[in-house]
């Protein structure tokens, strides 16, 4: 429980800084985060008490097993250790930030995001689950990214969070690929259960991918060559984050893995090989750049990749003992770095400027700070007395008697001792150069002073610890590191002492060859620059990298506009291919024939003829289809041919529906028309006909085969129900309405609101629409606007009632005989526009001065309440009741729900045939009318 | 019996219809019906959802006609879930929608109601010529609310989405006759035993009906190579527009997930049909979905392309075709509605806080509320990006979890390469969009809480369906269970012959 | 009568689609046209070719198959308004666009 206090206080405790910023100022900003730290550090105590009492804490909930993914803590030696340095530098560097950071750096801020790492930090050294350590990683990278960008007014801020991010993240779902396989090959991804699994792991046949899968994400992390490059950029961030996430946790928690999955993964030569060569190359190719910066930041980076790689070797030679070195460096590199980092900081703030060429003889101006800096410089260098000389002591040693190399075993310490010279040049360098060699130049800021006591603090303390491990290791660090190499070994710990002295043996000549031979060396440091700059040319990676993100990002960009080229054409031919090869594949590629069984029906002349006039007509349309009234005529013949086709296979409802909406629609084209071009030259270039020439007859062809496949097979239907129940059941004689209206009336109510909402989409469309009439020729036509002829619309004047008639009787009739709602509806309309055309908008407007808005509205409620009223009778929407009454005069006639369905249906038809043809028809007058506004 | 179930389909034609009566006295009124009409159905789907959530189906007979001769609505656990998703998203939309973009055009509250019916009925209905009724509403309601606002872009975007749609009417016309002709029905249900009956000599027409349906809801989902039309169409739409378009791919994917998993789910000849094209598709449309992310030059365009992202994710875990595969993606719908919604809207603040830079990708004018709008935009970057912790981070581990390693190769990497372009591009859209702005923000522009709002539960619906994951997947995977056994859809449907 | 109903809705199809993939918003409209009269029959044809006896209750012998008729309906009476629509979008794009090319290209005409 208390385990689980320390992750998710400093994640939950991340909104104080915030609050009491807002309420109090930076001072209370700073306290809180220091509060919330050491209360964490609180709760850890017991645990780490039980941990040197040699019992693990743990807890463990489940959380979402669908995924295998449970809420798994555990504190073992190794973790506790990690705890110590995160939560214990966490606090100085809170209290070092308070005096760093600036008013306008907003704190408040800062601190929340620092807490919110330390919480995903402890969360990651804590897990005693893959996928929830993966989660606290992943949260590392995103906080992490945050603090790097945390001053993003600077760009170079903005790139490093984004490349760290980057890197990082893509580490970390190779990570998570690598945690699956892992966690699928052991069955398990509870870590202390998985500890145990080595050598089945090992043996499986994933082993590969899983261990590179899982190396990829510690290397990136821990910044290993070649994923090195994001961390000299991240040292855009303030001090404060770098002395924290660059020296003791976040490039530590790569290191941390691999301690963790040790016993599970080590102990193959892919492990020796690549784990080992990678280190390897980080430590020499860090140790060498952190010579040529002169950036003070830019040293300690390099510095930083360069002991990542020595701890990464460390593990990769594979033995106990160099396991101990490693968990040994880990603490000893936290300690130093962090102080160096934070000297650096003190500098920078004083000076203005970290440039070592502008920065000379500091020791007059700030000499505690100076003293204290040189002394964990000494210890990077591997100085005798100091902690890093020790386990770099035991590094030289690991490096002597190393079998596996066979022939070539003489080549690693001599790596080492190469590296070991580097460290000595550049950490004299950081010395020298900074706080002697003559007096500052130019400094931004001048003269710099010695910090507060405050600020210095932490220094003081971090530079005791190096001296006293250095000093008296048996008595301080011994107990820390058996236990927690103990744990991140799993097995008995190999015999080793922390003496500071073993005699003058080989690693002690190493060391001393390189303190010399590194002296040297920053001695003739001038020419070396020289010989530097002239040999190597100076490839930035990160440049490279950022270089490669925008051509990438521009090559997606190309692709995507090429296919989106915002061309219906083509989009509608990719639609169309697809139908195609939907429709024919399966006929082609089928087994079975494609005609059934089903013996033919004879063809009569009548229907011959008709249907070939129906397929001249269709061809026309397409051959005249650039002369866009004639085409029209043989788009009606189309039509009315399909209205016979109706006739003649016995649907008569049908056939009236497609005539009278064939007339609206004609209507429709012909007004819309004139406000199109009348004519059309071709355009498409041949190649595109050809191709959709392929298309529409590939199209035609399959479902021509469709159809043939269908009416040629044998055939069951429902329909003997409908037959059968839609007089005593329906009320109607009609089956056709019945069904309409009553077995699939909601068919009917969705497509009534269908046509409302294209209706009111239309006058949305065309409102406030405004359009030269089309032209012929590209010349305006003239067109008789608002002439109409008198005998025409005398007629239709006198036709109206009559139509009208025949709409009431079509409807009355409609559930019995052909007819019904949508007709009538229609019929109405059309005889309404018939008026309109003869007699001109205008008088039409008069006579019919209807809102068809409410009149639309009407029809689907009246409907969807007559589909309601069945509530009354417990019975479900829609169902439908009737009855038959006597009327004197008009004799025994039927009342049915469905009649009142139908009127619905009717009156919205109405509506919304008038409501399209009124508004299209008025838009000439309205624009005519608007011009004459302006 | 129990009338709720055709709440979610007549509440909204009833507000609809009664705000085409009120057209003409302001907007007042309007409003209030459809913030009413939204908060009902969001009452009625979480009522729904949790009377979905059993074994025995509710299936509710239109007119009083026994299956399979009547139209039958049938509510399981999958119509539960999208009913829910839809609800929430409705809502919010259109409290985003009051404060001002429902004036940019005619209507709004008219259609608004009506896009939600059509949606509804789609994930209700289970007779297939009812369903294709039902795109159509919810088809040409789209058509309207695309064009909300006018202007030159919307326009062009529209017309080509009409166009298209209209060709999938058509084709859907010729799945569903050509199905009719050679079982005689249209319930669903009783296709599934028909096809499932059916002979060899009627393989063939029945796998082109598959085939058919699948480049019918393939277009509606944006199945590579039928999504070239949805980026500038969700691009250029209104924001509370796009964000509520975000549910209109999932009722493609839904209808694919239901037809596939209950017509030509049996052992029938066209069985498998469509399970055995998709898995390719949709990591193809991932991979072209991610791209068109990493390449994009504007956030909203940007956002669009995540849409396409999310289905392609969604039918790759349905490509499965097991419970582990479409349990995950049904863990994932909500998820990815919500948030690319969240996202539009967002991005919508953004670019009003922007001035002319809009929502173009560059260093420009600082937002007037950076702390906020940033702070949603790093937790709707996370949860897109499905980065760990959010919910988009689950969905992936299911997805990544529902094939066995030997043979998920492909999924694993695309999956996992879309998630590392999505992380850089987000973060590139962020720090571009809110770090190192030039000049001092006004604050002017400041967006109240009216906007503000719904975006924000949008994406923190995100966190609640991670510290809520256990449920939600165990619903997801209930669901998927049930889909993969049909026989109950199939009993509960055509048993409702003998209930009264 | 099975291969001529087959042919005449192949050309139909034929047709529209090849007016669907016109350049001109207009002849896309008429396609479109063109492909739902063909849907609407096979549609129709779906129910079997029978003449002379309309689906009336109680008639002696068996009669067309009323369903797929219901059903044309429905299709007819949408498929008209979504025509109607698509063809007025056609000409709020010419005002929009300045033309009436389907994605806006070209001069004014």
């Amino acid at each position: 429980m208390l385990l689980l206090l320390v992750v998710l206080l400093p994640l939950f405790g991340s909104l104080l800084p915030v609050l009491a910023m807002n309420l109090a100022g930076r001072k209370a900003a700073a306290l809180a985060a220091a509060a919330v730290t050491a209360i964490a550090l609180l709760a850890a105590l017991q645990p780490l008490l039980s941990v040197f009492a040699g019992k693990a804490m743990e807890v463990h909930r489940s959380w979402l097993p669908q995924a295998g993914l449970d809420l798994a803590l555990r504190m073992d030696g190794l973790s506790a250790l990690f705890v110590l340095l995160i939560l214990g530098i966490g606090l100085l560097v809170i209290l070092y930030a308070h005096y760093y950071l600036s008013e306008e750096d907003s704190p408040g801020r800062f601190y929340g995001i620092f807490l919110v790492f330390m919480g995903a930090m402890l969360g990651v050294v804590l897990s005693d689950h893959l996928l929830q350590l993966l989660i606290f990683w992943e949260l590392t990278s995103l906080s992490s990214f945050l603090l790097i960008g945390f001053r993003h007014q600077h760009a170079e801020a903005r790139q490093g969070a984004g490349m760290a991010l980057t890197i990082t993240g893509a580490g970390g779902l190779a990570l998570l690929a690598g945690f699956l396989l892992l966690g699928h090959i052991a069955g398990t991804y509870r870590i202390s259960v998985l500890l145990l699994a080595g050598e089945v792991v090992r043996a499986h046949s994933l082993y590969v991918p899983t261990l590179l899968l899982i190396l990829t994400g510690a290397f990136t992390k821990s910044a290993q060559f070649p994923f090195h490059f994001w961390l000299p950029q991240a040292m855009a961030a303030p001090t404060p984050v770098s002395a924290y996430l660059h020296s003791a946790t976040m490039v530590k928690a790569g290191v941390f893995l691999l301690a963790r999955l040790f016993p599970v993964l080590s102990g193959t030569d892919l492990w020796f090989f690549t784990v080992g060569g990678v280190g390897l190359v980080t430590l020499l190719f860090g140790a060498y750049c952190a010579l040529f910066q002169h950036d003070l930041k830019g040293l300690l980076a390099y510095s930083t990749i360069s002991h990542l790689g020595l701890i990464v070797l460390l593990f990769g030679i594979d033995t106990p003992l160099a396991a101990v070195a490693g968990v040994f460096h880990i603490i000893n590199h936290a300690t130093f770095k962090a102080s160096l980092f934070m000297a650096a900081g003190i500098i920078d703030h004083e000076t203005g400027t970290r440039d070592m060429r502008l920065i000379n003889g500091l020791w007059q101006y700030m000499p505690r700070t100076a003293a204290l800096a040189m002394v964990a410089a000494a210890a990077m260098a591997g100085v005798p007395l100091l902690n890093g000389f020790l386990s770099k002591e035991m590094f030289f040693a690991e490096t002597l008697h190393l079998d596996a190399l066979g022939p070539v075993r003489g080549l690693l310490p001599l790596a080492a001792t190469l590296a070991g010279v580097f460290a000595v040049a550049y950490s004299a360098r950081f010395i020298h150069d900074v706080f002697f060699n003559g007096q500052p130049r130019r400094l931004p800021k001048f003269p710099p002073h010695e910090p507060p006591r405050f600020m210095q603090l932490p220094v003081v303390i971090l530079v005791g610890q190096c001296l006293l491990v250095g000093v008296f290791p048996a008595s301080t660090v011994a107990p820390f590191l058996a236990l927690a190499a103990g744990d991140m070994l799993g097995g008995p710990l190999p015999v080793y002492d922390l003496a500071i002295w073993h005699g003058f043996n080989t690693p002690f000549v190493m060391s001393l060859v390189a303190l010399g031979v590194g002296l040297t060396l920053y001695g003739g440091r001038q020419r070396l620059f020289a010989i530097h700059e002239r040999l190597l040319p100076q490839i930035d990676a990160h440049i490279l990298f950022g270089k490669g993100v925008e051509r990438l990002v521009h090559g997606a960009k190309a692709l995507t506009s090429a296919a989106e080229n915002g061309s219906l054409q083509r989009y509608a031919a990719l639609l169309l291919l697809a139908a195609v090869q939907a429709a024919l594949l399966p006929l082609l590629t089928a087994t079975a024939p494609l005609t059934g069984s089903v013996p033919l029906s004879p063809v009569d002349a009548l229907t011959l003829m008709g249907a070939l006039l129906m397929m001249a007509a269709a061809i026309l349309v397409v051959v005249w289809h650039r002369r866009r009234f004639t085409v029209l005529i043989a788009l009606s013949v189309v039509g009315l041919m399909a209205v016979l086709t109706f006739v003649r296979f016995s649907a008569p409802d049908l056939a009236l529906t497609q005539l009278a909406v064939e007339v609206v629609t004609i209507l429709l084209l012909l007004l819309a028309l004139f406000f199109l071009p009348q004519e059309d030259r071709p355009e498409s270039r041949s190649p595109r006909r050809g191709r959709d020439l392929l298309l529409a007859l590939g199209m035609g062809g399959g479902i021509g085969l469709l159809t043939w496949g269908v009416l040629t097979r044998p055939f069951a239907t429902l329909s003997g129900y409908y037959m059968d129940n839609s007089l005593p059941g329906g009320g109607g004689a009609n089956v056709v309405n019945v069904i309409l209206v009553d077995f699939r009336g909601f068919d009917t109510l969705g497509e009534i609101t269908v046509l409302a909402i294209a209706a009111i989409g239309i006058y949305a469309l065309l409102d406030n629409l405004c359009l030269e009439a089309g032209t012929v020729e590209g010349l305006p036509r003239r067109w008789a606007d608002d002439r109409h002829i008198l005998v025409l619309s005398l007629i239709t004047r006198l036709l109206l009632p009559l139509a009208l008639l025949v709409a009431i009787h079509l409807f009355l009739r409609g559930h019995n005989a052909p007819g019904g709602g949508f007709i009538a509806g229609l019929v109405t309309a059309v005889a309404l526009i018939l008026q309109s055309m003869a007699s001109g908008i205008a008088w039409t407007r008069e006579q019919w001065r209807m809102r068809y808005h409410p009149l639309i509205a009407w029809g689907v409620l009246i409907t969807t309440v007559t589909g309601m009223g069945s509530w009354l009778f417990g019975r479900p929407f829609l169902t439908s009741a009737f009855g038959y009454f006597r009327l004197p005069l008009a004799g025994e006639f039927e009342l049915a729900t469905a009649l009142l369905f139908d009127l619905g249906v009717s009156l919205t038809v109405v509506g919304v045939v008038m409501l399209i043809l009124a508004t299209l028809g008025n838009l000439s007058r309205r624009c005519a009318e608007a011009r004459r506004g302006h | 019996m129990n009338h709720w179930i055709v709440a979610p389909l007549l509440l909204p034609l009833v507000a609809g219809m009664v705000n085409l009566l009120l057209t003409g006295r302001g907007i007042g009124p309007q409003r209030l019906v459809s913030l009413a009409c939204a908060v009902a159905l969001l009452a009625v789907s979480v009522v729904l959802l949790g009377s979905a959530d059993s074994d025995t189906l509710m299936v509710y007979r239109l007119g009083d006609w026994v299956a399979p001769f009547g139209i039958v609505l049938v509510l399981d656990r999958l119509s539960g879930l999208l009913l829910a998703t839809t609800g929430v998203l409705a809502l919010l939309a259109l409290l985003y929608a009051l404060n001002g973009d429902d004036r940019r055009g005619h209507n709004f509250h008219v259609l608004f109601p009506l896009q939600l019916l059509g949606i509804n009925g789609a994930f209700l209905t289970g007779d297939l010529f009812n369903l294709f009724v039902f795109f159509e509403i919810l088809l040409i309601a789209s058509y309207c609310l695309a064009l909300h606002g006018g202007g030159a872009a919307r326009v062009r975007a529209s017309l080509h989405y009409v166009v298209l749609n209209l060709i999938g009417s058509a084709l859907f016309l010729l799945a569903v006759g050509t199905l009719y002709g050679l079982t005689g029905t249209l319930n669903m249900a009783d296709l599934a035993v028909k096809v499932a009956a059916s002979g060899p000599d009627q393989a063939a027409l029945l796998r082109v009906c598959a085939l058919l349906l699948l480049v019918v809801f393939g277009l509606k989902a944006a199945l590579l190579p039928l999504h070239l039309w949805l980026p500038a169409l969700y691009g250029s739409a209104t924001a509370p527009v796009a964000a509520l378009f975000a549910i209109l791919t999932k009722v493609g994917i839904y209808a694919l997930l239901r037809t596939s998993t209950l017509i030509f789910s049996g052992p029938g000849p066209a069985a498998g049909m469509i399970a055995s094209v998709l898995p390719v598709l949709a990591l193809l449309t991932l991979a072209a979905g991610s791209l068109g992310v990493f390449g994009a030059q504007r956030l909203r365009p940007l956002i669009a392309s995540l849409v396409v992202v999310s289905a392609g994710t969604l039918l790759a875990g349905i490509g499965q075709a097991n419970v582990k595969g479409i349990g995950a993606a049904l863990y994932y719908l909500p998820h990815t509605t919500w948030v690319t919604a969240g996202l539009f809207l967002l991005a919508d603040l953004i670019a009003r806080q922007r001035g002319d830079q809009g929502d173009t990708l560059t260093h420009g004018r600082a937002v007037a509320q950076p702390t906020w709008l940033g702070s949603l935009f790093f937790l709707g970057a996370v949860a897109a990006a499905g980065l760990p912790p959010l919910s988009g981070f689950i969905g992936k581990l299911l997805l990544l979890q529902s094939v066995a390693p030997s043979d998920g190769l492909w999924l694993w990497s695309v999956v996992l390469l879309s998630g590392l372009l999505a992380l850089v591009v987000l973060s590139r859209a962020g720090s571009r969009l809110f770090w190192g702005s030039q000049g001092q923000r006004t604050g002017q522009g400041a967006a109240h809480w009216g906007r503000l709002g719904p975006a924000a539960v949008l994406l923190v619906l995100s966190v609640a369906m991670t510290v809520g994951a256990a449920p939600v997947s165990r619903y997801a995977e209930a669901t998927a269970v049930q889909l993969l056994r049909p026989a109950h859809y199939i009993a509960a449907v055509l048993a409702a012959k003998e209930a009264p | 009568m099975e291969a001529l109903a087959a042919l005449t809705v192949a050309v139909l199809v034929a047709c529209g689609v090849y007016l669907l993939l016109r350049a001109r918003t207009f002849s896309v409209v008429v396609g479109l046209s063109l492909l739902s009269y063909a849907v609407n029959l096979f549609l129709f044809f779906s129910g079997r070719l029978l003449g002379g006896e309309p689906p009336l209750a109680g008639a002696a012998t068996a009669t067309a198959d009323p369903l797929p008729q219901a059903l044309v309906l429905t299709a007819i009476v949408i498929g008209f308004g979504m025509t109607a629509f698509v063809l007025i979008l056609a000409l709020r794009a010419r005002g929009e666009l300045g033309n009436d090319h389907v994605d806006g290209k070209g001069g004014k005409r």
